[in-house]
């Protein structure tokens, strides 16, 4: 590859790479802009009191809100520890 | 029936005071009775836009507070009879624009005017929120860029929500996108977001695209909007975008590189 194509393979990916972020990001916005304003704190609460029985990290539990005409939905979901299993 | 409409876009410096004056100058060349309001309260600019500068005695807040009636603040354009611009106070008080009394002088103005046309400042804060209280269409004017495409996506979350008709729960306000600063040879060299691109994430309605052009400089430095300078790109393009907001049927310009065909032949002197 000369250098030349360096450079344009790399232009041609600047715009595409903004418009993928941008997707991305958008997506993020929208759906989080008509969550409670609780919901951070929650995830933050639930987080301390498992960690209190589980050993988890800080991403193994996800609060997600979602909203239809007839009803609104909290999922919670907790990924725990893979069970280590002893050698024989 | 009187329209209000704003413009619109959350980020600044992206072109809404140059399509306000345009678009306001366009409406009234087509014979419709338009007022431009000035919603940028501190930092008027349309009045040097419109080229009426030096002719501003009273403002908008002068006339929310009763200082002086609209008749007086309403300053009328020298280029159309039937345009006038209200101009922005210059004022530091950020609490000078109350809810209650923009919606008097807005339903004063109906009274009387076809289109009134809202120049929003930038932000989402209140001179923002105001511009767009009351409006029955929205020009979102976006640049080919990450952040502004954010905060148009912004600006759209905010429309649908804090608005009055979707407070009242009437007929949701009409959302036009407007891409400006368009460059189709950076886009043709995958440097800069296409129409496409931006389309794809906004889900707009396309009012239309307006070049990047050298024209809109001209066209503020004399104080004439640049919609009357009809040899430019940027003025066709806001014609045919006041042409297409009014009903008629105009395929866009401005999207492709006709340039390259040329240069691929000739060369670029440059
Ligand atoms: N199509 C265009 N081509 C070139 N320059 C433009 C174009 N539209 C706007 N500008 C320039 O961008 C700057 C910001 O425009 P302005 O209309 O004041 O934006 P805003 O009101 O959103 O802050 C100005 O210097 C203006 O001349
Ligand atoms: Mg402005």
């Amino acid at each position: 590859m000369s250098l030349l194509d360096y450079f344009k393979s790399s232009k041609v990916s600047s715009a595409s790479l903004a418009k993928e972020r941008l997707q991305i990001l958008v997506a993020h916005e929208r759906s989080s802009l008509n969550q409670p304003s609780y919901l951070p704190q929650l995830q933050k609460e639930l987080l301390e009191v498992i960690q209190k029985y589980v050993n988890v990290g800080q991403d193994a539990i996800s609060v997600s809100f979602e909203q239809d005409e007839n009803q609104e939905t909290l999922e919670l979901n907790i990924t725990l520890p893979e069970l280590i299993t002893k050698k024989p | 029936m009187a329209r209000i409409i704003v413009v619109t876009s959350g980020k600044g410096g992206v072109g809404k005071t140059t399509t306000s004056a345009a678009i306001a100058m366009g409406l009234a060349k087509k014979g419709h009775k338009t007022a431009v309001i000035d919603f940028d309260v501190g930092l008027r600019n349309l009045d040097l836009i419109m080229g009426c500068e030096r002719r501003v005695v009273y403002d908008f807040v002068n006339v929310i507070n009763g200082e002086a009636t609209l008749n007086q603040a309403l300053i009328r354009d020298k280029n159309c009879n039937l345009l006038y611009i209200l101009p922005a106070s210059q004022t530091r008080d950020k609490d000078a624009l109350s809810q209650e009394g923009v919606g008097r002088i807005l339903d004063e103005l109906k009274k009387d005017f076809k289109y009134i046309v809202c120049d929003s400042p930038a932000g989402i804060e209140k001179g923002a929120h105001l511009a767009m209280y009351f409006a029955d269409d929205a020009f979102v004017v976006t640049n080919p860029e990450v952040s502004s495409v954010r905060d148009s996506d912004r600006m759209l979350g905010i429309l649908a929500s804090k608005s009055y008709r979707a407070e009242q729960n009437l007929e949701p306000i009409k959302e036009y996108l407007l891409l400006t600063r368009y460059s189709p040879e950076r886009v043709k060299l995958g440097e800069m977001l296409s129409v496409e691109d931006v389309q794809d994430i906004l889900s707009l309605h396309l009012l239309g695209v307006i070049p990047e052009s050298k024209s809109v400089l001209n066209a503020s430095n004399s104080g004439t909007p640049v919609i009357l300078d009809e040899v430019s790109d940027a003025g066709q393009a806001y014609g045919d975008i006041v042409a297409r907001y009014l009903g008629e049927n105009r395929p866009h310009r401005f999207i492709d590189d006709k340039k390259g065909f040329f240069r691929k032949f000739f060369g670029s002197k440059q």
